[in-house]
């Protein structure tokens, strides 16, 4: 509400929202290489650990904390037939809303940075999952569209009551 | 009508745990996992009985912090007095038994019961009493103060309660656990958890768990993906033909030991760390070559652990430290706590790595702890069966408990050796 007015414009603020509704699908179609390569290489994904997410996270513990390598490790794990909790693989559909461009275009980058609230259901096995949180994103334009080099989902509740574990990308 | 009495009915526990270690035979009922009335049964046998942990001095390191915990369905307070003495209270306003604490962590002088406004000091005193002269001249304030478990004690900074007023004492308990818990807590003159709770959960009877915790059999089919993981980002690998062993170490209490070939921050170096943090991990090594023998040393530093305090504790020592617990809430769910020690004051880029490695390793956003849950939950829903399939076979190794043969990880005798200890405090009931 009160966080300043920002130069971007209707046109970009309507191009991150799309942006962000084209990863989201990519994730519930499991087009899981063609996700990362939405990846800065400098990329940081997180997940805090419900209940300390207002904490430093170099110095707390964090549900996942991957960079472009662990991340990539995660992708491959997730596409071989051996990432048993999740073969089969959970079906999933992402309503990302409330999308708001809080800060950029800055830095010679013209890094953009983006909230938006999230809810994630999850179905597998016969279970219907909630995730329910807000992500953070930084981003990098990238020729026509942006790379992701921030990208934290913040959980609203703790993974006991929903999931049990986070095997599938928030 | 006496000729309708049917004998004296057993316990839902009894003939659970065939164990004929003579005829190399070990098995384990299906119903131990399934029934609820196994369940309240070691709920009481088990959970009521054993010393359970609460948490780590570290947690509430300054006078008047505080850490709300749940210990076998019990609300309790670990909370450091203004005097620094580690206290465990019961949750529960002594007037009518609100939760007298409502948020996770803090620090506190006192605090208000938000009902009716009882007091409490940081040392458990009833202080306040609103309108006190509303109560009779035989009101005692000084037998109000907040209740605690019935034993509580600390071992090495661990932190234990017992809800059997008749238990042995800690270190009696701990026995043959201890060793390894020194281990442990010999890595450096200060450990800490750090900030930040792992809390999942699992649709699977709790024990499935803890023998998994146990369980080097499963490593390498299991959590292939995250071994492939390793081997490309960082090209260690696990060689199944390094020596291993499996301990019972009595009571319940066992331990795994391999010989890893990844970073322990405590203390092997390997490339991935860094040659930034190459004379910090080398330091440690040295240093406690210093405080302990060359052997004791080595066994620190080098050996890798995952170690099991009955009934429900786990510490993993790999690639950092993990404190595990492992808690039912009824025969087919369970939820698991974990916290990380490290080393206090140790350099951010090594305290960085180790969080990092034991994230992806054994959080549950991570590459093999989804996998675990998986594999329990997929057990628990084979036991559907357990009418025609009564039986899970844990003989592996059972045929060297006659000679002198050491046990491997891969063998089970760590997992007979906490089902043999279950089915005494059932039975003993
Ligand atoms: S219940 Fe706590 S003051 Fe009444
Ligand atoms: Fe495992």
């Amino acid at each position: 509400m009160t966080a300043p007015l920002t130069p971007t414009t209707a046109a970009s603020h309507h191009e991150v929202e799309q942006f962000l509704y084209r990863e989201a699908a990519l994730l519930d179609e499991w087009r899981l290489d063609d996700w990362f390569a939405l990846m800065h290489p400098d990329v940081e994904y997180r997940v805090p650990a419900p209940g300390s997410d207002h904490l430093d996270p170099r110095h707390t513990l964090q549900v996942i904390h991957d960079d472009h390598t662990r991340l990539g490790g995660r992708v491959a794990r997730l596409k071989s037939k051996h990432a048993h909790a999740e073969s089969p693989r959970s079906r999933t559909r992402r309503f990302v809303t409330n999308v708001r461009v809080l800060d950029g275009p800055v830095g010679d980058a013209g890094e953009v940075t983006v909230a938006a609230n999230f809810h994630v259901m999850r179905t597998r096995l016969g279970k219907l999952d909630h995730f329910l949180g807000t992500y953070r994103f930084v981003l990098v334009p990238d020729g026509a569209g942006f790379l992701v080099r921030e990208r934290v989902a913040t959980l609203d509740h703790g993974i006991v009551e929903a999931g049990g574990t986070v095997s599938i990308i928030l | 009508m006496t000729e309708l009495l049917e004998p004296a009915a057993t316990t839902p526990t009894a003939g659970l745990v065939d164990d004929r270690p003579a005829d190399g035979f070990f098995r384990v009922n299906r119903s131990a996992m399934v029934d609820e009335a196994v369940f309240a049964e070691e709920q009481q046998a088990v959970f009521d009985r054993c010393w359970l942990y609460v948490g780590h001095t570290s947690e509430i390191a300054a006078p008047g912090d505080f850490r709300t915990r749940t210990v076998a369905g019990r609300p309790l307070i670990l909370w450091r007095g203004t005097d620094g003495e580690v206290r465990v209270f019961l949750n529960a306003c002594r007037h009518r038994g609100a939760q007298l604490c409502r948020v996770p962590d803090g620090n506190a002088r006192g605090m208000s019961c938000f009902y009716h406004a009882w007091t409490y000091a940081n040392d458990g005193r009833l202080t306040g009493l609103p309108d006190a002269d509303g109560y009779g001249p035989g009101f005692d304030r000084s037998r109000f103060g907040l209740s605690s478990p019935p034993r509580v004690d600390v071992y090495r900074d661990f932190v234990f309660c017992c809800f059997d007023p008749d238990a042995v004492d800690l270190p009696t308990y701990l026995g043959g656990a201890r060793e390894y818990l020194d281990l442990v807590a010999d890595q450096s003159p200060e450990m800490e958890v750090v900030d930040g709770m792992h809390e999942y959960s699992m649709e699977a009877n709790w024990k499935l768990f803890v023998e998994n915790s146990l369980d080097g059999y499963h490593l390498i089919p299991l959590h292939r993906t995250y071994f492939d993981y390793l081997k490309s980002t960082e090209d260690s690998y696990l060689d199944p033909r390094r020596p291993t062993e499996a301990r019972d170490l009595g009571d319940g209490h066992a331990v795994i030991t391999v010989e890893g070939p990844w970073a322990r921050p405590v203390a092997r170096w390997t490339p991935s760390m860094g040659e930034e943090n190459r004379a910090y991990v080398e330091a440690r090594r040295t240093e406690l070559e210093e405080r302990f023998d060359a052997d004791r040393a080595r066994r620190i530093a080098t050996t890798d652990r995952n170690l099991l305090v009955f009934p429900n504790l786990v510490i993993n020592d790999i690639m950092g430290v993990v404190i595990r617990t492992i808690t039912p809430t009824s025969a087919g769910r369970t939820v698991i706590a974990q916290w990380t020690l490290a080393t206090k004051g140790e350099p951010e880029s090594v305290r960085e790595r180790r969080l990092d490695s034991y994230v992806t390793f054994q959080g549950p956003g991570g590459l093999a702890t989804p996998d675990d849950m998986e594999a329990c939950e997929s057990c628990q829903e084979g036991f559907a069966a357990a009418a025609e399939s009564p039986w899970s076979d844990i003989s592996r190794g059972i045929h060297k408990e006659a000679t002198d043969e050491p046990f491997t990880a891969a063998d089970e005798i760590q997992q007979r050796a906490f089902w043999r200890r279950w089915r005494d405090l059932l039975g003993s009931r």
